[in-house]
């Protein structure tokens, strides 16, 4: 086996060196956006110009002693802090924390529980009532909106962090249940009979073999529902316009401001962009499960 | 294959456990959807409070046009950009998604070094959120000024010697046709978008691939079989069920597009970048006009629903198969 790629990768490999070229230029498309977006959050505001957009900031340059300065991290401190105009990215990152931590626990949570009943003790009709809740997971959100802001009105949620943690809790039930639902019925019956056997019941055989065995599908879900919750603008924006706004509002905001710079932009965007790139960068393996389990053929 | 129900007490507690979520599900989808379907065809047309008397179907006929006072009204214009522009938007995009997913997943299949970097930097932009996509993007898009010189992705096509590609990225340019064409905006959406989506596709591509067996290429192979021969009749109809996820999955996305638009600056001039999505949300909570947007949402919901149901059908019929 190792002999015969070895022969065949010396054969085509002219058609090697191609495949790199085309990779490495793939590459330089995917860097480009995030690279700009770097390069000018550590730029003074006098040195922002449409035309050496594509320039490093000059700390980078050799000659840089013209104009000296050390990571600048003026853009950030603006960014953190906002202004009088915009709220700053500091005050909408903890209203992300405080939106998404408790989002992502309870949606997984449910999902959890959802997925095990529907996978090992299907009810009545429990076949018909999955597609009919996996369908809330593709709905157009803008079909529900109005309804949506009036009993959050009506139930005193509307313009608030927890108003808008359940919105996300119940709309995520759809694809936390999918997950978990395909998970789950990978785990052989014969495990759960047995216990049923030696005396198990419905909710021991979830906590004594189920939660056990869970962990995968929970940082899967858990790592998902993170991103989602974060990245999320639409209900946010919606729902949240005031002091609560999270960070993707926020970033909106500063942008959509005249007053703002575009350093001062890029680094709010990178400040947004954050967290969720450290889950992906640390947990990737998981992040990439998740976005196939939630392609629905698991 | 289930657990038996034995004990009646397990029936109750088994269905207590999901009640909360069916109950959730069943008032905020299928509630909403109905509750905005009566708000579409109410006299709640303008201002805060609702009025839910019944007023006809006159909000979906300024949509379409149906008379001529309508069809030439600005409604009737807007929806009709954003229909178009959306399903320009959702052609390119999945396609493109489609194109560049799966020759990057087939490149990686081949035993590359530095797989996991590669992998890792196509897809990392999945990880963002529309808004930061869209906000890079739109700077990129900066046109500068023909008289100074070029500026962002411009000043790169001319770097590296394309420089006839200099559109001016917000100007209202359409091409083939004015009514139905292809505007300048919905490319620069769908580069962003893509951008942002297409190592979502070669992640799902790479895993089809690396489930199809090795023993299949071998066998075509002595049967003298050319490489590209592979991909054109054993691995791209192996890949069938991937493209097709990918698709649905893209396509709803696509539909429901609206924070990636807001981002990159909105509407644009003369809707040449404008969704339904996000005329929905400027008709309804911009101008407080309440049946007008419920009548764009459920037009939205429909459309989605040709795509789901089929799916979501097939979807469980294979599963019973297995």
């Amino acid at each position: 086996m190792t002999t015969s790629t070895k022969a065949e990768s010396s054969k085509i490999k002219p058609f090697r060196i191609l495949i790199y070229l085309v990779l490495i230029i793939a590459s330089f498309f995917y860097i480009l956006p995030m690279y700009l977006i770097l390069a000018t959050s550590f730029k003074q505001y006098s040195d922002i110009n449409l035309y050496t957009m594509w320039e490093l900031p000059p700390i980078f340059f050799l000659d840089s002693c013209t104009n000296p300065y050390i990571f600048c991290f003026d853009s950030f401190y603006e960014a953190w802090f906002g202004s009088e105009a915009v709220i700053g990215m500091g005050q909408a990152f903890m209203n992300s924390v405080f939106l998404t931590l408790p989002g992502t626990f309870i949606s997984t949570f449910l999902g959890s529980l959802n997925g095990y009943i529907l996978s090992k003790w299907k009810f009545k009709y429990a076949d018909v009532i999955f597609p009919l809740i996996l369908f809330g997971m593709f709905i157009p959100y803008q079909a529900i909106l109005i309804p949506l802001t009036i009993t959050l009105r009506e139930i005193g949620l509307y313009a608030s962090i927890p108003g808008l943690v359940l919105v996300h809790v119940v709309y995520s039930i759809p694809i936390a249940t999918l997950i978990f639902r395909n998970y789950y019925a990978s785990i052989p019956n014969e495990m759960l009979e047995a216990a049923r056997i030696d005396g198990g019941n419905i909710a021991t055989i979830y906590q004594h073999i189920i939660l056990p065995l869970s962990p995968p599908a929970f940082v899967v879900v858990l790592i998902w529902q993170f991103t989602a919750i974060w990245n999320d603008f639409l209900f946010a924006v919606t729902i949240v316009q005031n002091e609560y706004q999270p960070m993707t509002v926020a970033l909106n905001n500063i942008a959509g401001s005249f007053v703002v710079e575009w350093n001062v932009q890029m680094a709010a965007a990178f400040l947004t962009a954050l967290p969720p790139l450290l889950v992906y960068v640390i947990l990737g393996r998981y992040f990439v499960q998740g976005l196939l389990a939630g392609s629905l053929k698991g | 294959m289930t657990l038996k129900w034995e004990r009646d007490w397990e029936k109750i507690v088994g269905f207590l456990f999901v009640l909360p979520s069916l109950i959730a599900v069943t008032i905020f989808v299928y509630g909403f959807i109905g509750w905005s379907g009566w708000v579409s065809v109410s006299n709640w047309k303008r201002g805060a409070l609702p009025d839910y008397s019944y007023s006809g179907f006159d909000s979906y006929a300024r949509l379409f046009g149906t008379n001529e006072l309508y069809a030439s009204g600005i409604d009737a214009k807007r929806f009709r950009a954003g229909l178009r522009n959306v399903v320009w938007f959702t052609l390119l995009f999945i396609s493109a998604c489609v194109i560049l997913g799966f020759i990057l997943a087939a490149l990686l299949d081949r035993q590359i070094k530095g797989e996991g970097f590669f992998r890792s930097l196509f897809l990392f932009p999945m990880a963002l959120s529309f808004i930061v996509t869209g906000l890079a993007w739109r700077w990129l898009f900066t046109p500068g000024d023909p008289n100074i010189g070029k500026t962002g992705i411009n000043l790169v096509f001319d770097t590296i010697g394309l420089g006839f590609i200099d559109p001016n990225w917000g100007s209202d340019t359409i091409y083939f046709s004015q009514s139905w064409g292809l505007s300048l905006g919905v490319i620069t959406l769908v580069v962003a978008a893509m951008w942002q989506l297409s190592g979502y596709t070669m992640a799902l591509y790479l895993a089809g691939l690396r489930g199809i067996s090795n023993d299949l290429r071998e066998a075509a192979r002595v049967d003298g079989a050319s490489e590209m021969q592979i991909y054109r009749y054993i691995i791209i109809p192996l890949l069938k069920p991937v493209t097709l996820s990918v698709i649905v999955v893209l396509a709803h996305i696509s539909l429901k597009t609206y924070d990636l638009v807001v981002a990159m600056g909105g509407e644009g001039e003369g809707f040449v970048k404008d969704v339904p999505a996000l005329n929905m949300w400027d008709t309804t909570f911009g101008q407080a006009r309440f049946s007008q947007g419920a009548a764009i949402g459920v037009v939205l919901l429909i459309l989605t629903s040709f795509l789901i149901i089929p799916y979501l059908n097939y979807s469980i019929r294979s599963e019973e198969e297995q």
